[in-house]
């Protein structure tokens, strides 16, 4: 009897070892000490191969000089500036292409989606035919398409196409550039935000005033008038101090104004058509998720097809149509990184291409590289789905 | 991605070059030679799928000396973005890809240059019919040219210093800044000269394009190991200076076998009939005799890929020995 009670005690005393809670904690802790341990070992491996192989490590390199030139540079940018400086030359380029491309494929990606569903029938056919020829052809062939079959077939500068004052070429679009005379900046930045506070009341008193009255005000057209009046109206008042600077063919190429580099035209219209593609199918899918039954109601209530659409089809179809919506955002701004393959100087092809090579810092600068499109990546999703949860279905 | 394959390789696997290079490349059976992925003249497949080239025929030269036979090599072809990185993680055991000796990259890169191939200077080839004369008359000008070379820093330099403007168009690869200018997209393509002459001979219509004479740069082209095995750097480099010890001798690829008994005693030493050099690199002591037997001296393999012998007839200029107004003077075998 004795042994087989301090047997009892034996296994009793095993007991928190057989709990699944336990359990659970025991596996959790031997893994995320597992990947501390897999963490500490790549990093001291690393640190240690590139000394044993005495290459240069450390992020001082952002501060020596650069000494390679840019094609295009949104701020400015000379070959005697840093490393650093190259980094973010590189990085606004990316940044310009993709958030470009992102409203222009959203444009267009409703159009086209909006078009599937169309009664027209040539409408609908040549909608989902695009679809389907764009998103099945790579995107990498299709930039090819863009820059050698289109951009490259372009004339050179002395036989230019004009288009008014505007003139297209083998070196890219170039157009007259406006200048303001003098210190009037802040005039137009201060009537500018003007007009947004003026339209921002004005929508609020609109809807307090269909709330209260079933009036409607068209706040939506009214603001925009005023986001553009104001400023212009500035200028009128201040005897229009602006300038054009017009492109003019020099020895070599056209010089003045602004010109649109063919690189980024064709990256441009490469990501914008294919993403495209994929945002009408989201669109189409989403307007065909909401019931017929919401349509048929709401027209009976006596709204009309515009008003269905706007008010009962289209918000119930964004809450189906933002979460893919924001994967083909993110997939933009990834795929930008082939702009490497046309020579469009965006963040890989300037900072993970060329100051790599010249500082051969590979594991410093590709980290930095990752951690960039990490970046812009969550901040791209943190910003869907804020819109996301706006535009939620508020339960009561 | 080959790059981040190679980065991955550096980060976890790597391990740094001990004295062994030798003793990997025998056990393996070949040696992996990193090459250009297609330039013709020093390293580019010909219509039989054989790598051709002054820089593939020191590829050859070092398996030869190795092995005794030539026919032991893998050709890995890299590009400029990539070279470093594949020698640094030892995917290839010599780079021998027409690569500029620079300080950075000889002491901060964890490479050793072994000697210079072929003395270099950078170019520009233009369009004929712009009638140019002179580089600085390309100011405003759309210029191509590739990423990670010194090239582009060179252009950068030159321009900068002038305080000159032009328009850099820049491409991953070679060919891609080859098509650019030959469509339009640029008013000239900068690199290397002896890049140069190689790429006008594959332009559609060559006699349109003229190679301003002027050159910016000096560009010692040379091949590299590992740093830290200085055996194996001492093989590359002895090679090498075989190949113009029998040029100066008057060792070829045709002769060697007869002059096999030749009472000179430079030549005896250099196809290991006296004294014994092999053994001091470890190999065997006839490692020079592989090497003729195999690609000739340099001067054969020059003109038979770049001179007088090829269809870029390229004459030797700088790249003649010391004693024909050349700068290649071989230290000797003694």
């Amino acid at each position: 009897m004795a042994d087989m009670r301090s047997r009892m005690q034996a296994v009793r005393s095993l007991d928190w070892l057989y709990d699944p809670k336990t359990r659970g904690l025991i596996f959790q802790v031997a893994l995320v000490l597992a990947l501390l341990i897999l963490g500490y070992e790549i990093v001291t491996n690393t640190a240690e191969n590139l000394k044993k192989q005495n290459l240069a490590s450390g992020f001082g390199f952002l501060g020596k000089t650069a000494s390679f030139d840019i094609s295009q540079t949104l701020i400015e940018y000379r070959s005697t500036m840093s490393y650093g400086r190259a980094f973010f030359v590189g990085l606004l380029n990316t940044l310009l292409v993709s958030a470009l491309g992102i409203v222009l494929a959203t444009l267009l990606g409703f159009a086209i989606g909006l078009g599937r569903l169309s009664q027209n029938f040539i409408v609908a056919r040549l909608s989902t035919a695009y679809v389907e020829v764009v998103r099945n052809v790579p995107l990498l062939l299709q930039l090819f398409v863009w820059y050698v079959g289109v951009l490259r077939a372009m004339p050179m500068p002395q036989q230019s196409l004009a288009l008014g004052p505007a003139h297209i070429d083998v070196r890219g679009v170039h157009l007259p550039r406006a200048m303001l005379q003098g210190d009037v900046g802040w005039i137009l930045v201060v009537a500018l935000l003007c007009g947004l506070a003026w339209a921002l009341v004005l929508a609020r008193w609109a809807r307090r005033r269909q709330i209260e009255t079933g009036q409607t005000f068209p706040a939506a057209a009214a603001g925009l008038g005023l986001l553009t009046g104001l400023p212009l109206l500035a200028l009128v008042l201040l005897g229009m101090p602006v300038g054009l600077d017009y492109p003019h063919l020099g020895r070599y190429n056209f010089e003045g104004g602004l010109t649109i580099e063919p690189e980024f035209l064709a990256l441009l219209a490469g990501l914008t058509f294919y993403t495209a593609a994929f945002i009408a199918e989201i669109v189409r899918s989403g307007i065909e998720a909401v019931p017929r039954g919401q349509k048929e109601a709401a027209a009976a209530l006596g709204l009309r097809p515009w008003q269905v659409q706007r008010l009962v089809v289209i918000p119930q179809a964004m809450r189906v149509i933002i979460p893919p919506l924001t994967n083909q955002y993110l997939n933009l701004t990834k795929n930008s990184s082939l702009a490497v393959a046309i020579g469009y100087p965006d963040l890989v092809s300037v900072f993970a291409g060329t100051v790599l090579n010249q500082t051969n810092q590979a594991v410093e600068v590709i980290l930095i590289t990752m951690g960039v499109y990490l970046a812009i990546s969550l901040a791209t999703a943190l910003a869907m789905n804020w819109f996301n949860a706006r535009m939620a279905l508020v339960e009561r | 991605m080959r790059l981040l394959t190679f980065i991955l390789a550096v980060a976890l696997l790597a391990q740094p070059a001990g004295a062994k290079t030798l003793d990997d490349v025998k056990s393996r059976g070949e040696l992996r030679c990193g090459v250009n992925t297609g330039l013709a003249g020093f390293a580019a497949p010909d219509d039989t799928g054989q790598w051709r080239g002054i820089d593939a025929d020191f590829c050859r030269a070092v398996a030869a000396a190795i092995f005794g036979t030539a026919a032991k090599v893998k050709f890995v072809p890299l590009n400029a973005k990539e070279r470093f990185t594949a020698l640094q993680s030892g995917e290839v055991d010599l780079l021998s890809r027409n690569t500029t000796w620079t300080m950075s990259r000889d002491t901060s890169l964890g490479l050793t240059f072994t000697g210079v191939m072929y003395y270099d200077g950078q170019g520009f080839m233009v369009r004929k019919s712009l009638g140019l004369a002179k580089v600085e008359q390309l100011a405003g000008a759309s210029i191509c040219v590739q990423t990670g070379t010194t090239n582009e820093q060179n252009l950068a330099d030159y321009f900068t210093t002038r305080n000159l403007s032009y328009r850099p168009v820049v491409f991953e690869r070679l060919d891609e800044a080859i098509s650019a200018y030959n469509s339009g997209r640029c008013d000239s393509f900068t690199t290397d000269s002896s890049q140069l002459i190689s790429e006008r001979t594959q332009l559609p219509n060559p006699d349109d394009s003229v190679i301003l004479p002027e050159l910016i740069s000096r560009e010692p082209l040379g091949p590299a190991v590992r740093q830290g095995d200085d055996q194996w750097a001492a093989i590359v480099r002895w090679v090498h200076f075989a190949m113009l010890n029998a040029e100066a001798d008057g060792v070829t690829q045709k002769n060697v076998e007869e002059l096999m008994s030749s009472p000179n005693p430079e030549i005896r030493r250099l196809l290991g009939l006296e004294g014994g050099f092999g053994a001091g690199l470890g190999l065997s002591n006839d490692w020079a005799v592989a090497i003729l037997k195999a690609v000739g001296n340099y001067g054969e393999s020059f003109d038979r890929n770049l001179g007088s012998g090829s269809r870029l007839a390229i004459p030797r200029g700088l790249n003649a020995l010391w004693k024909d107004g050349g700068l290649h003077y071989p230290p000797p075998i003694r």
